[in-house]
């Protein structure tokens, strides 16, 4: 087995052997707690330029699903085309897969798309530092082959996780312009369960002149304020009255949009098992999450509510205008990985687009 | 919500298969929460050895049958508001829905708490079950009963083959089979009609993955889901019986989910508050699933569900049933985030059943789609490897771990097609017979994930023995093999197979060499959130699959380790569960940090808030020496768990750890048989004469010298032998087997057997030698039935003083000569004022805490002041202070071991006891009997004796009369007939089940014409064991109470007559005093 080395921006070093490609890497190291669910995580734009550490041990047990396999256009098995995270970092790597669905290893995998993966690290170790830390750039090098550390959120990754052309799904009545900043393969098909047809389109691509009957603003990676043109397009939609969902990015930009601002938490929340409520009630949902940044609920202008709240650290977990058909949330309701306890919010975001057609 | 003070919790009683400790960590977190509430708590349980029936858990405390009528009459005493009934398995669950369609719980306004119990009848009922999961698109299992061979043949045509055959209402699965295809069908089913007019069909789900979800839901409809646990092995072997792992393994993010779902669905839909269970199987080629079963209540899994995450089920299932909100309740091991979210583990566990079926005459060792196994392990690791292997040390069955074993399987493919209780060292032989994954998997249909994963460790031992020597390992190597979960010992038997060193000195080589290399093992935390959150407990694992501790060692010398019991097994039980968490009770008082080491997932004292440190894992040499490296603690307490720490003692000892109490080489003068008896005689302590020998022709001559009756113990090796009497010069030889088997290496022990002669018991705690308390106790039954199914009586009420005196002095003598420094227990054999000492262990027995508890005094926690140094004051009361009785008896799990003799003899085979108090004997024997399932016989029905051998026809004599004077039918086979015509009685002649005449004995029993059956084993010719046997096996298959020893017949029967059930007291435990 290849050798290879985590160093981190602190000194650290753990050694670990190599199963993906063999390239030396660098990125934000973040960890995330979910124990099933590795093809939808390693194929989600969100963690673009991200190195990751899943704190489940063992990795690879169910191996990698066709990628040929597609339905409508949108990868049946994947978030997106690609593997979007630049290394993968974990304790026990499961050389020999067992899954009737498969069709290749986990580790062949990562060598198609020259992501490196490494096994033999105590992920536990690591997690307790990122979470004392905090987040914390990292870098996986082979032999003497070093490169130097790499901050994502310094580059705008939805740019380079966004798709270049406007592209078409489904034929339903409704028609929805969604804004592409690294949007998850499952909106589209949690989306397409309704009467809808979907325009996408780039993340800087200026949809304020077009016809629509609902806005949606997607999922991506690193910092919401570099999306400085989304935001103003999305501030000139929010002078309309058309039904407007976001999750995650999307939740960030719309508060940044209407007004509110968004910082960078200590470690992020990234696992299957985050719970978030509904202020003011014993309501509450199981949700799957992958974030580093998080809207400041202190700053939200007064005709927007909180809509959900983390209940664990009591963070913003999604936004609601109080007189518009506008909402988001920090959360992943089409899940893909994690539970989909939250599902019903795409109908409620075609509820809204329907009566809004009603109302004429 | 209406206000709720006083709430009645019903335990579990005895521990039998499927029902076992779980329920008292379960109770007794429930009723820590009630506390927690300032709610008065009334506590149902005769299961005595229990935490949850210790003082401060409960209020109140009933040691009474968990009966509709016991609990009518606790609640028309104790007025409670409402009841709780999901903490005490289905014993309770049954109890409860019995009292409300007998409408008892309406009369007296008492409210159930949680799940109403409706729900709870729609999913015992199969069919009700089926329908609501139809209803809502859930998908059941296919099933169709039929009543021809036509219309078995037409519903395949809808259900697709392979089916089920089921005959209906027959027992024990006559009939029964799988088919593939119509010629099958056709054949089964005719052979099955001739049980049964009619047939089940069911869809066969035999070798999908079995898949649990342990699901949540509060009052505002709030759902989640604690665990989901994959079964290694495939559906066809129940889940208590299969290798369980926590969590899934092989399951897709889209199957985890898609079952996930379901499960929210399913526990909205039924209504249930609290925590239930969902059982599934799923297609291994595709995504297919089926509901299996829905338990509405904690179960078995639930609490190995808690331990395997930190969620504490039971305890914010009972907040719930308050009437809680699930994000009102904070998650107990950070403080800080809520008990409404899921866990997320970083490590895996792994379950693994401990069976006991070499203790059963007759009983089948397959496993299959009932449970028989008697207790469990759980074991954690951060690779599969390193948990099984763990796991397969922990079941405490020989197994060194996955590889390197000597067990001996005599045919390998045939162990993979039955599976048994070897089908693990099974496979690793199949390995090294050439077997591939593929071929494995094709046979077992164990996912190959795990059958990987298994020749992992297979390759590792291949890469070990190539080294030749310790030092040729090295450290990658070292690491590798660590990391997959080899011992020590597993790499010193494998790396040196030829050198003449002990097992235990080349492990102590490994060790040293591992050591000097850096090779050492890690501490990780179990906190629910993968380490997202800091966790304010210290439950904690050991594992080589990591570089850093997750806590750090005060190394003050002011920690003092605990071993636990390890897995329950016949003979150690829940009992020494208690004595643990009474022993670390008593530590904590005393200022000390407690530390428990103990891998049992069914137990209190790895309840993590219980001590100060938990460490999951293993109870071996190696691990102890670990953890002792690591805590550098006080020193080590083995004297309250049982056989497994007490073992460890030498070991230990010998290694430099501080053993507190007795020393080691104490403990090692009565362990060892040779050494005990030469101490005896120095003393003048009398013991029943025996010899260990090694040729026929000794044994024969020791016989002559004794006379028969003997006790023999063939060496385990032995095929199949087990303890056992011997009468004759035949069925010693039979016992023996082929006589050359009986050599220099496979000793046996003769011991000459005394007929007719009481045992007694000392339970007692003593100081530098001198005794602080005690108690003596005395069986029911005669020598023979091992004590541990004994029925027990304390205060003895039936001894001679001067036998008492002789017991006091002997004691004395040997605790002295010993130099005890802590609990002890001495069993006697008692005939005409003698006094012989047949056993002596220094450590707790399974009697503690039934004296403990009825003396009012804890015999642990005065043992555990003198194991930490302080000097105690004697306990000044005598057993002839108390005013009330104890009774002990103990539960047998025959109905679930089918074919099994249930018949009693020197090996133990009770699975559980309990014990009542009363204010007599009688009174007390009364209500503990039927706390193990007696009930007084119908009188509409008649009670059949069969009464064996002369002297017991003449015990029972008396008691038989004083059943037809209080108009009781008798009936009796033939000479037990014609004895008691002799005697005035007037008994209807039944006919034995050969003799081919009416009234047959069998046609009685099932057609419940009988209520009760006393069956006296006569002697051991063939067709007396053939007819007894048939009788008792009935009595057991048609659940009619069966009692087959002459003495306990007739104390029963004297209960039955004079105290009758009306009479019975219903009193606390404070109420006795």
């Amino acid at each position: 087995m290849k050798k290879a080395v985590l160093k981190l921006a602190d000194g650290t070093e753990y050694q670990g052997y190599s199963f993906g490609y063999e390239k030396s890497v660098s990125g934000e190291l973040v960890f995330y707690t979910a124990m099933v669910g590795y093809p939808e995580s390693l194929s989600d734009p969100s963690y673009k330029g991200q190195i990751l550490v899943p704190t489940y041990p063992m990795i690879g047990n169910y191996g990698i699903a066709s990628e040929e396999e597609a339905i409508a256009g949108i990868h049946s098995n994947f978030e997106s085309g690609r593997i979007q995270c630049s290394a993968l970092v974990i304790s026990d790597y499961s050389e020999q897969y067992s899954h009737w669905s498969q069709s290749q290893s986990l580790g062949d995998w990562l060598k198609e798309w020259q992501v490196p993966g490494i096994y033999g690290i105590d992920t536990r170790a690591l997690t307790k530092k990122l979470r004392e830390c905090g987040s914390m750039l990292g870098k996986i090098v082979f032999d003497d082959n070093d490169v130097p550390f790499y901050d994502p959120n310094k580059d705008n990754l939805v740019a380079e996780v966004s798709i270049k052309e406007v592209e078409y799904y489904g034929e339903g009545s409704y028609k929805v312009l969604m804004v592409d900043c690294g949007m998850k393969n499952n909106i589209l098909r949690d989306l397409l369960k309704h009467d809808v047809s979907i325009k996408r389109v780039p993340w800087d691509y200026d949809f304020t002149e077009e016809e629509y009957d609902g806005l949606f603003i997607s999922n991506g990676p690193g910092d919401p304020a570099m999306c400085i043109p989304t935001i103003e397009h999305i501030r000139k939609a929010l002078e309309q009255d058309k039904p407007i969902m976001g999750i995650c990015l999307g939740n960030q930009l719309l508060a940044l949009a209407a007004g509110a601002k968004t910082y960078k938490l200590k470690y992020g929340h990234r696992g299957h098992n985050q719970t978030v409520k509904i202020p003011g009630t014993h309501r509450c949902f199981v949700t799957s999450q992958n974030h580093g940044f998080a809207i400041d609920d202190s700053t939200m202008p007064s005709d927007w509510e909180t809509m959900f709240v983390n209940l664990n650290d009591g963070t913003n977990e999604g936004i609601r205008h109080k007189s518009k058909p506008f909402f988001s949330t920090q959360f992943h309701p089409e899940a893909c990985s994690g539970p989909v306890d939250t599902e019903a919010l795409f109908a409620e975001f075609f509820n809204n687009m329907v009566e809004y057609r009603k109302r004429g | 919500m209406e206000k709720i003070e006083r709430i009645l919790l019903l335990g579990s009683g005895a521990l039998k298969i499927g029902q076992s400790g779980e329920f008292d960590y379960s109770g007794s977190q429930a009723l820590k929460a009630m506390r927690e509430e300032g709610k008065f708590t009334i506590l149902i349980n005769p299961n005595i050895a229990t935490v949850q029936t210790s003082e401060g858990i409960a209020d109140v405390i009933y040691y009474l049958p968990i009966t509709p009528e016991f609990v009518e009459k606790v609640i028309q005493k104790e007025h409670p508001d409402a009841i709780m009934l999901a903490f005490g398995g289905q014993t309770a669950l049954n109890c409860g829905v019995e009292l409300y369609e007998k409408g008892i719980l309406e009369k007296y306004g008492v409210k159930v708490l949680g799940t109403p119990v409706q729900a709870i009848i729609n999913t015992e009922d199969r069919e009700l079950f089926a329908g609501m999961m139809n209803s809502i698109g859930v998908k059941t299992a296919r099933s169709e009963a039929v009543n021809s061979i036509e219309e078995a043949l037409e519903v395949v045509k809808e259900i697709g083959y392979p089916v089920i055959v089921r005959a209906a209402y027959t027992l024990g699965g006559l009939g029964s089979g799988f088919c593939s295809n119509d010629d099958e069908l056709r054949k089964l089913a005719a052979s099955a009609f001739s049980y049964s007019p009619q047939i089940l069909v069911e869809e066969s789900l035999k070798g999908w993955k079995e898949i649990e979800y342990e699901v949540v839901r509060d009052r505002y409809d709030n759902c989640i889901t604690v665990c989901n646990m994959e079964n290694f092995d495939p559906l066809g072997i129940h889940t208590g019986e299969s290798v369980v792992v926590a969590p899934s393994q092989t399951l897709t993010d889209h199957e985890y989910h898609k079952l996930r779902n379901i499960a929210i669905k399913i526990i909205r839909h039924v209504g249930i508050v609290g925590e239930c269970n969902v059982q599934y199987a799923l297609d291994p080629n595709s995504d297919d699933y089926r509901v299996i079963e829905v338990n509405a209540r904690l179960s078995r899994s639930s609490a190995l569900a808690s331990k395997a995450t930190g969620y504490p089920l039971a305890f914010v299932a009972a907040k719930l049933g308050l009437g809680y909100g699930l994000d009102e309740i904070p998650n107990a091991v950070t403080k800080v985030t809520s008990a409404c979210f899921e866990p997320a583990l970083d490590y895996v566990v792994c379950k693994i059943p401990r069976w006991d079926l070499g203790k059963f005459e007759g009983v089948s060792k397959l496993i299959g789609s009932s449970m028989k196994s008697v207790g469990e392990v759980m074991a954690i690791g951060r690779t599969f490897e390193e948990a099984i292997q763990k796991g397969m040390r922990m079941i405490g069955q020989g197994f060194h771990g996955f590889v390197a074993n000597t067990i001996k399987v005599p045919d390998v493919d045939y162990e993979l097609h039955n599976p048994t209780d070897k089908r693990l060292p099974a496979i690793e032989l199949a390995f090294d017979m050439g077997y591939t994954v593929d071929r494995l998997h094709e046979i077992t249909k164990i996912d190959k994930w795990f059958l990987y994963r298994l020749e992992n460790i297979h390759k590792v031992k291949g890469q070990l023995a190539a080294c030749g020597s310790v030092e040729g390992i090295g450290k990658e190597l070292m690491q590798k093999a660590k990391g997959m979960g080899f011992s020590d010992y597993q790499i010193g038997k494998i790396v040196m197979p030829e050198a003449d060193a002990s097992s235990h000195d080349k492990a102590d080589s490994v060790r040293a060499y591992r050591k000097s290399i850096g090779v050492l093992p890690v501490v990780k935390q179990i906190d629910t959130l993968a380490g997202e959150y800091p966790a304010q407990t210290n439950y904690l694992y050991i594992t080589y699959n990591g570089t850093e501790n997750d806590v750090c060692f005060e190394k003050d010398g002011k920690s003092v380790i605990v071993l636990g019991s390890g897995a329950y097994r016949i003979g150690s039980s829940v009992e020494f569960d208690w004595c643990g968490v009474a022993a670390i009770k008593k530590i904590q008082e005393m200022g000390y940090r407690a530390i428990m080491i103990n891998y049992n997932p069914e137990t209190v004292s790895t309840d993590y808030d219980t001590c100060d440190r938990l460490f999951f894992d293993e109870l071996t040499l190696e691990r102890v020496l670990d953890i002792c490296d690591m805590e550098q603690p006080k020193g080590v307490i083995v004297s309250t768990g049982g056989q497994i720490p007490n073992n460890l003692a030498l070991l230990l000892d010998r290694q430099g750890v501080n053993i507190l109490g007795t020393s080691a080489q104490s403990i090692d003068r009565a362990e060892d048989r040779q050494k005990f008896s030469e101490m005896c005689d120095a003393l003048g302590v009398d013991q029943p004469r025996w010899k260990e020998l090694t040729r026929m022709e000794d044994i024969y001559d020791f016989v002559d010298e004794v006379g028969l009756p003997v006790l023999i113990r063939p060496s385990y090796v032995l095929s199949g032998a087990a303890m056992r009497v011997v009468t004759s010069r035949d069925e010693l030889e039979e016992a023996l087997g082929n006589a050359a088997e009986v050599s220099q290496e496979h000793p046996v022990v003769v011991t000459e057997f005394l007929q007719r002669t009481k045992e007694v018991e000392i339970d007692a705690v003593a100081q530098n030698g001198v005794i602080k308390c005690y108690a003596i106790s005395e069986h029911i039954e005669y020598a023979g039935v091992h004590s541990g199914d004994a029925t027990v009586v304390f205060p003895a009420q039936k001894l001679y003083y001067e036998t008492i005196r002789q017991l006091k002095r002997i004691s004395r003598q040997i605790a002295q000569e010993l130099n005890i420094s802590g609990p002890f227990n001495i069993q006697f054999l008692a005939k005409d004022n003698n006094l012989k000492v047949i056993e002596c262990n220094l450590r707790a027995s399974r009697s503690f805490p039934f004296v403990s508890k009825i003396t009012k005094f804890n015999f642990i926690g005065m043992a555990t002041e003198i194991m930490l140094g302080k000097e105690v004051e004697p306990y000044g009361k005598t057993f002839a202070d108390i005013d009330y009785v104890g009774v002990k008896s103990s539960q047998f799990s025959f109905a679930r071991l089918l074919k099994a003799d249930p018949i009693l003899g020197v090996d133990m085979s009770s699975t559980g006891e309990v014990a009542c108090i009363g204010e007599n004997y009688y009174e007390a024997l009364l209500k503990s009997m039927i706390s193990v399932g007696h009930r007084i016989p119908s009188k509409d029905k008649g009670i059949l004796i069969s009464s064996g051998p002369t002297y017991s026809k003449v015990d029972l004599l008396d008691a038989s009369r004083m059943l037809q004077q209080n108009g009781y039918k008798l009936y009796a086979t033939g000479g037990t007939a014609k004895f008691m015509a002799e005697n005035g009685v007037e008994a209807e002649e039944v006919y034995w089940p050969d003799s081919g005449k009416q009234p047959n004995v069998l046609d009685y029993i099932h057609d419940q014409k009988i209520d009760l059956v006393i069956n006296i084993p006569k002697n051991h010719s063939q067709s007396e064991l053939d007819n007894g046997y048939k009788i008792r096996r009935s009595a057991v298959d048609f659940n009619v109470p069966l009692i087959t020893n002459a003495r306990l017949a007739s104390a029963y029967i004297y209960a039955i007559c004079k105290i009758g059930c009306d009479n019975l007291g219903i009193k606390n435990w404070a109420e006795y005093n």
